[in-house]
């Protein structure tokens, strides 16, 4: 009586097996040209409207060449660009940082050095900066940089090793502490130890900070892209949180680049480049500038999107730090300075 | 959640050999099970409450929406992929590896043994990270693959290969014991009456493991489709292709979709529950077959 039963399940079970088998195969088996962006964490919203855009557009235009999907996949700057370097096969990356391409050409070779000069504006369609998200009514008081320090404030934000928005979060607060203590080497080192020492928890991409801080509840003030800052009051209600713009910030440039040899081998060089190109155009950047990252081209965008960006003094990265291939392996390598002042809370 | 189910299959046995409680007082019975209770209620009960109310939160169309919108039918179906491949793999090495193990003597077993314990022991981030030092492109294999436009990290292989390795102890692990103590006398018979091998094994060994098998294919299974650790390293997170449900269930989480991603895992904890409705329905239908297949 035993048997008939074990043997219909077993059979329920090769059947199910089975159908699930051919259920994969029929969607592995399409084969249609798609473009595969690997991508920042905080982009997630802004890619989803503007490959919408760009399909419609390039489509319309070419009939004959049409790109069926534009995939994504998102994830801490750093770490994406590992997985890139591991074989992850994207036709473009667009990171939070120049630095990060930089690994990529340098270790993988899919792509020239001087990857940077290939696009306007440094490759940069669009730019940002660092600006604080703290509590409604800014409980702790937190103005500028110079408050963070005070001991009982909790800072939030992502590991400058995997994380690009935690990269300009560090260099500007060294470009804040290099300009207040005027260059005074110890002074600086010691702002950043103690900023560090309040960082209760290093998440590993800004969008996991993100959620930390809104969601979860921890911390007094998040240290944030400007866009995860308006995004996060969009998303919880400006009677949750308030944005702090700093004296001083950076200038932060995440740039755009084109995969050779990946766009080689899957023959969607022409599409990709397009894809590229079409951040730079009108239509791009006003869908850039309603995702509050602040457009090259200001004038394309809605004035009404234009006029949420504070002003703030924005130092760059070429101007303190003397560029990426220098601020790199000064500061977020093994042994740079980050390891050196960054002691985890027993 | 899948990892849930694997307590209270080593304890069905000894609360079935064990019996009545021997003689503590009734206020001590009753204080171990508030307490045993309680913690259920908190630590399972609640947490799984909270899903699926979370899911039903902003109604039925936004559930169905979720759960039919093109990059969730296609997690789905990656993950029910993954775990149609990885476990009918499983059980065929686990039966092998079992029947290797508890039949015959042989120098290096106690290893085997180990060996088969190390996917438990290892986290799952490394066991994902192994693949992708051994077939990444800068990996020992990478540049032979690519030569030859082979993928497997960031593609179906890797996904399969992470799975394979995290869930291959549960099969042999639950068959071992069992086999073990069940010892070689029926094989033994079978082969003096004159049985093929093949014949031994499919009418006595498997029938008298069936449902030791059963359990270990339906853990095997849980595990395989909740895996996380191992799988987001191999993956690449590409929305639509390589993300399978718990991954994608965390990206939506991230976009701020919580209902979305509740409705997905309610679906993923939906198929945790039906294995664990599975299991009970044997136990109790077939409890007296169960436990004589297991005492012997």
């Amino acid at each position: 009586m035993t048997r008939p039963v074990f043997r219909r399940l077993l059979r329920a079970g090769l059947v199910l097996g089975a159908f699930s088998l051919c259920f994969g195969v029929v969607a592995g088996a399409r084969a249609q040209t798609e473009l595969l962006n690997v991508s920042y964490d905080p982009t997630r919203e802004l890619y989803r409207e503007i490959n919408a855009a760009f399909i419609a557009e390039w489509n319309g235009k070419n009939p004959d060449k049409k790109i069926a999907t534009i995939r994504q996949s998102h994830g801490g700057s750093g770490a994406q660009a590992r997985t890139v370097i591991d074989g992850l096969n994207a036709d473009v990356v667009t990171l939070a940082l120049a630095g990060d391409i930089d690994a990529v050409a340098e270790r993988s070779k899919k792509l020239p050095l001087d990857w940077q000069k290939r696009l306007p504006h440094n490759s940069s369609p669009y730019t940002s900066t660092i600006v604080f998200l703290v509590r409604k009514g800014n409980p702790k008081a937190i103005k500028d940089w110079g408050d963070l320090v005070k001991p009982g404030v909790q800072i939030i934000t992502p590991n400058p090793k995997t994380s690009g928005g935690a990269r300009w979060n560090y260099l500007a607060a060294w470009a804040y502490a290099e300009k207040a203590f005027d260059k005074d080497e110890a002074k600086i080192r010691d702002y950043i130890g103690k900023l560090l020492a309040n960082v209760p928890v290093l998440d590993t991409g800004a969008r996991g900070a993100t959620t930390t801080f809104t969601q979860r509840g921890i911390g007094d003030v998040f240290l944030s892209w400007e866009n995860e800052a308006f995004l996060a009051l969009k998303e919880f209600g400006a009677d949750k949180f308030d944005i702090v713009v700093p004296s001083l910030s950076i200038l932060a440039e995440p740039p755009v680049a084109l995969v050779d040899a990946n766009v080689d081998a899957k023959k969607t060089r022409e599409q990709a480049q397009a894809y590229l190109e079409f951040l730079y155009t009108p239509k791009a950047q006003a869908i850039i500038a309603r995702n509050f990252y602040r457009p090259r081209n200001p004038e394309a965008a809605d004035s009404k999107d234009i006029a949420n960006f504070p002003k703030v003094e924005l130092v760059t990265i070429d101007d303190v730090f003397g560029g990426w291939k220098k601020a790199q392996p000064t500061h977020f390598s093994d042994g740079g300075t980050f390891d050196q002042l960054y002691k985890p809370a027993r | 959640m899948s990892d849930a189910t694997l307590p209270t299959v080593s304890a069905a046995m000894p609360a079935r050999s064990s019996g009545r409680a021997r003689g503590e007082s009734l206020a001590v019975q009753i204080v171990l099970i508030a307490i045993s209770l309680a913690f259920l209620l908190l630590f399972l009960l609640l947490p799984l409450v909270t899903v699926f109310v979370e899911a039903g939160a902003r109604g039925w169309e936004a559930y169905r929406a979720a759960i039919t919108e093109p990059d969730a039918l296609a997690a789905i179906r990656l993950t029910l992929l993954v775990a149609a491949i990885a476990v009918p793999f499983n059980i065929v090495v686990g039966i092998a590896a079992a029947w290797a193990i508890a039949k015959f003597e042989f120098t290096g077993k106690n290893l085997l043994i180990s060996l088969i314990d190390l996917p438990f022991s290892v986290s799952p981030v490394i066991s994902g990270l192994v693949f992708v030092l051994l077939f990444g492109a800068q990996g020992y294999f990478g540049p032979w693959l690519q030569a030859h436009d082979l993928k497997i990290v960031f593609a179906l292989p890797g996904l399969i290969l992470a799975t394979v390795f995290v869930t291959f102890p549960f099969v042999a692990r639950e068959l071992i014991p069992h086999m073990q103590s069940l010892g070689s006398a029926d094989e033994e018979a079978a082969l003096t009456l004159g049985a093929s091998p093949w014949r031994v094994f499919f009418s006595v060994t498997l029938p008298n493991v069936k449902w030791s098998l059963f359990y270990g294919v339906l853990l095997c299974n849980a595990r395989a489709m909740g895996e996380f650790g191992a799988v987001a390293v191999v993956s690449g997170k590409i929305r639509g292709v390589t993300n399978t449900m718990p991954l994608h269930i965390e990206i939506l989480y991230n976009e701020y979709m919580g209902a979305a991603a509740f409705a997905v895992a309610s679906l993923l904890a939906g198929l945790a529950l039906v294995t664990l409705v599975l299991k009970t329905l044997l136990e109790w239908r077939y409890g007296d077959v169960i436990a004589a297949s297991r005492r012997h």
